[in-house]
């Protein structure tokens, strides 16, 4: 791929041909304020927050401008200041300013941005300001989505139809009115969405929170124990309970995606009826028991029925190194090949 | 699968046969979904209007069991029209003569009274499928549990080696696997019939490889395969069971047999990390860790061995499964169960197992790594059969295939066709998934599919509780009336103790594989 060299505010940087000029400035680690672009999804030049001047003269979106050799972008021209800054002032005006227990805070996209550009109370008391009150859809037992946080970014919407092809949702009615709606603008669970969430985790804003989440102390890589596939997660931790899951971006296999089970299907793990004891059954039922006791049991029934008189069935849900010991168990100390599991089923 | 994950997105022709697919392995599901975006043809072989069809360029909605027809009728159309890859088969494949000679019976109009697909549509996607690749074939269990499941998998590696659709990139016959670690128990030798890396247990240097490991003196006689094991313990052949993670009570094929049959061990362990259906029967009950309280590997379905790290401490006194089974081979004065870690294990798995080799914890620090991989400087294999088979003569074998009708077909009795299939919601017998409210909520009951049709025949509404019976057993559960299942055909899945759907299915098992056939089964419905 041939490169080019763009100057940026006074700095000359080199790009790939077929960049965008925020594709460019972001791969140099340079902030150009932006609200609709997802580095997963196609550049959409929605929100017109990115906007730059390209060679002294033309104002232009950045996500959407193609890099040329010798281009010159200012990202502090007077001009786009005021343009970014008035169309961010538009975006804020209607916002709901509950940041302080708002499920983004500190997180927000929107924040950060409006910082950034320099929004002040002075500059939004200009405007008329009315926050939309549309009802909130908590039909979905794992997320909200709260619309009058909604910055219309379509992000929910493009990762919705370029990554999953699932299109649950798109915008609906025109003007101040529109909205994200499900087809019909029924409540969300009643909608062909699967409940992915890979929505919910690129909502810049909280228009699409995760049901009572709760900030993990700590994150562990490790691999989903669902199905086959062995998507890397990220279990986030807090006082010895899993409390979240992500995807691990980094991991070959899935590069960030999860399905309903494997980002929102981990409370069995907390769950008060895991077993934590051994149980012996006593009488016919089973009774909770030491593991010396469950031990000695166990082994002097299996040392009287060597041989072809045992089984064992492994499982496909446990790990190599489980069912390594436990063929090696049934093969070298029970003297059968009697071993099996759950593949065919 | 021959091939990875991610070269499924760079298919030009992708062939999706027995696979539910954004259903079960969802996330894999997007990669042929943004294939067929991008331009790919999408091929769905099923005998529903699964989801995936609307991504399709061609449904091919066959007869539940029909596989090998289908396939073998493809498999003709393309020699017949001169589109095999005759130099692939030459230089790479043996057996070709006899095997075009078993197509005989698979002319088309043949092959369309026995599948119920039109000719037209049969020929224009095997023309498809040849001669427009890399063409990758995805398959599941709609291919495998069925008592000719293994003709099935053949007719596939025909398919796939009548085009040289074997052995390079973006193609290949890919199995889904199911369950996050059936690769790796597979490859764990948690078989009856292979040590670890699937060295056969009927050889003798294998034998005696392993007699020298682990300084014992090991069985030359092959083992039960799962099926068998509850066929010997309910005739009192095998008495003592130990059960390690998994719910034979719901999912087990007729499954009222396995249930009888465990009541007759004088001695059942069960190890899980819930009180199943199936722990309830056991004489002793083992408290296991879950995967987030455990260090340790799984493999997926592209072969890729990647590590899982303890997260969370386990509750009560719950162990690590290689640790229960440890102490209890100590506690019968076993050596070679001293393992310090997971990491020991490995080394030996590693020291025995040639696929697994160059494995350590050390190299799977990154993204992991896809066996074979032999040795500690190999990469890994992320496509295999790249230049030659791994059989004795380092070629593939193609294989002469006739069409045989599933065990058990709808009569005047049990006039309905029973399939089985998965929720995106659950998972297997639910013991995990049924205890996440949320997808409890989203997923709560079974429902059985039925064409509207059928419906409207037996004067059935939608959400309307039905018996269902087989000639093993019966359940009842609420309909859901849709063309999705076409007229004949009734699906359930098998997530709901409420509704066990095995006491209804098949115990028929394939003669190789010995893999139950609950894909096909004849049932009776009525109004409950």
């Amino acid at each position: 791929m041939s490169k080019v060299t763009i100057t940026i505010d006074g700095m000359q940087i080199s790009a790939d041909e077929g960049m965008t000029v925020l594709e460019a400035a972001q791969a140099h680690g340079l902030y150009i304020p932006n609200l609709c672009n997802h580095p997963d999804l196609k550049p959409a030049g929605l929100c017109r927050v990115c906007v730059v001047k390209m060679d002294d003269w033309k104002v232009t979106v950045s996500c959407k401008q193609p890099v040329k050799d010798g281009m010159v972008i200012s990202t502090e021209d007077p001009e786009v200041q005021k343009i970014r800054r008035n169309t961010v002032e538009l975006i804020v005006a209607d916002h709901p300013m509950t940041c302080l227990t708002c499920e983004a805070d500190g997180n927000c996209e929107l924040q950060r941005v409006a910082h950034y550009v320099g929004v002040t109370p002075e500059g939004l008391n200009r405007y008329r300001r009315k926050i939309r009150n549309i009802p909130m859809d908590r039909s979905n037992p794992f997320f909200d989505i709260d619309h009058s946080k909604c910055i219309l970014c379509g992000i929910c919407v493009r990762t919705c139809d370029e990554l999953q092809n699932i299109n649950a949702i798109d915008y609906a009615q025109r003007g101040v009115t529109s909205l994200i709606s499900t087809l019909g603008n029924k409540p969300i669970a009643d909608s062909r969405c699967e409940s992915c969430g890979e929505c919910v985790v690129r909502c810049p804003v909280a228009a699409l929170a995760p049901k009572g989440a709760q900030e993990p102390m700590y994150e562990v890589k490790s691999i989903c124990s669902y199905c086959g596939v062995g998507c890397g997660v990220m279990l986030g931790v807090r006082g010895q309970k899993v409390v979240s899951v992500e995807g691990d971006r980094n991991n070959p296999v899935n590069k960030g995606s999860l399905c309903v089970k494997g980002r929102y299907g981990y409370k069995f793990i907390n769950h008060p009826e895991r077993l934590s004891t051994p149980l012996i059954k006593k009488n016919g039922t089973l009774e909770e028991a030491s593991w010396d006791e469950a031990l000695d049991l166990i082994a002097e029934k299996f040392s009287g029925s060597k041989g072809d008189k045992f089984a064992a069935l492994a499982s496909a849900r446990i790990t190599n190194e489980d069912n390594y010991l436990i063929q090696k168990f049934t093969r070298a100390v029970m003297g059968t090949n009697n071993i099996d599991h759950c593949a065919r089923l | 699968m021959t091939n990875s994950i991610a070269e499924i997105g760079g298919a030009a022709t992708i062939l999706a046969i027995g696979t539910n697919t954004t259903q079960a392995p969802p996330v894999l599901a997007l990669q042929a979904k943004k294939a067929a975006r991008e331009g790919a043809n999408l091929i769905v072989a099923n005998p529903k209007e699964i989801d995936l069809c609307r991504h399709a360029t061609i449904h091919l909605q066959h007869r539940p069991g029909t596989d090998v027809a289908l396939v073998m009728g493809m498999i003709k159309v393309i020699v017949d029209a001169g589109l095999a890859d005759m130099d692939f088969i030459n230089s790479r494949c043996e057996n070709y003569d006899a095997f075009v000679d078993s197509l005989s019976e698979f002319d088309l109009p043949s092959v369309e009274k026995i599948t119920g697909v039109p000719g037209e549509l049969i020929g224009k996607a095997a023309k498809m499928y040849a001669s427009e690749g890399p063409s990758s074939i995805l398959y599941c269990m709609g291919i495998t549990q069925h008592c000719h499941g293994t003709d099935n998998v053949w007719s596939l590696s025909n398919l796939a080696l009548v085009t040289g659709n074997l052995g390079k990139a973006n193609a290949g016959v890919n199995p889904l696997r199911g369950q996050n670690n059936v690769q790796g128990s597979c490859d764990m030798g948690a078989l009856p019939d292979v040590y670890p890396g699937y060295q056969k247990v009927a050889k003798p240097e294998n034998k005696l490889k392993f007699e020298t490991a682990w300084g014992v003196s090991l069985s030359d006689q092959e083992g039960l395969t799962h099926s068998e094991i509850f066929d010997d313990i309910h005739d009192g052949k095998i008495t003592s069971l130990y059960l390690i993670g998994e719910n034979p009570y719901l999912s087990e094929a007729n499954a009222n047999h396995a249930i009888e049959s465990m009541n007759r061990l004088d001695f059942l362990v069960v190890q899980d990390i819930f009180l199943t259906e199936t722990a309830e029967l056991a004489d002793v009950v083992l408290p296991a860790a879950s995967f987030a309280e455990k260090n340790g590997t799984f493999s997926n379905t592209e072969r890729r061995i990647q590590r899982v790290r303890k997260a969370i401490d386990s509750p009560g006194e719950a162990l690590p499964d290689w640790q229960i089974t440890a102490a209890i081979a100590q506690k019968m004065g076993a050596k070679g169960f001293d393992f310090d870690d997971e990491s020991q294990i490995m080394h030996e798995i590693a020291s025995v197992t040639p696929s697994y080799g160059g494995i350590s914890y050390d190299r799977l620090e990154g993204g992991g790594l896809q066996w074979p991989c032999p040795s500690p400087d190999h990469p890994g294999t992320p496509t295999l059969h790249l230049g030659k088979f791994g059989t004795p003569s380092g070629k593939a074998q193609f294989m002469p295939l006739s069409f045989r009708d599933s065990a058990e077909l709808p009569d005047d009795e049990y006039p309905f066709l029973l399939t089985t299939d998965r929720s995106l919601f659950h998972y297997h017998t639910g013991s995990m998934t049924r205890r996440v409210d949320g997808l409890e909520q989203l997923d709560s009951e079974e429902f059985l599919k039925i064409n509207p049709k059928d419906a409207a025949s037996l004067g059935l509404e939608d959400n309307e509780v039905v018996q269902i019976a087989s000639r093993r057993g019966q359940t009842q559960a609420k309909t859901k009336v849709t063309k999705i299942c076409p007229p004949g055909l009734v699906s359930m899945t098998f997530h709901f103790a409420e509704s066990p759907t095995n006491v209804l299915t098949s115990p028929a098992l394939d003669p190789v594989a010995k893999i139950p056939e609950t894909k096909v089964c004849a049932v009776k419905l009525e109004k409950a």
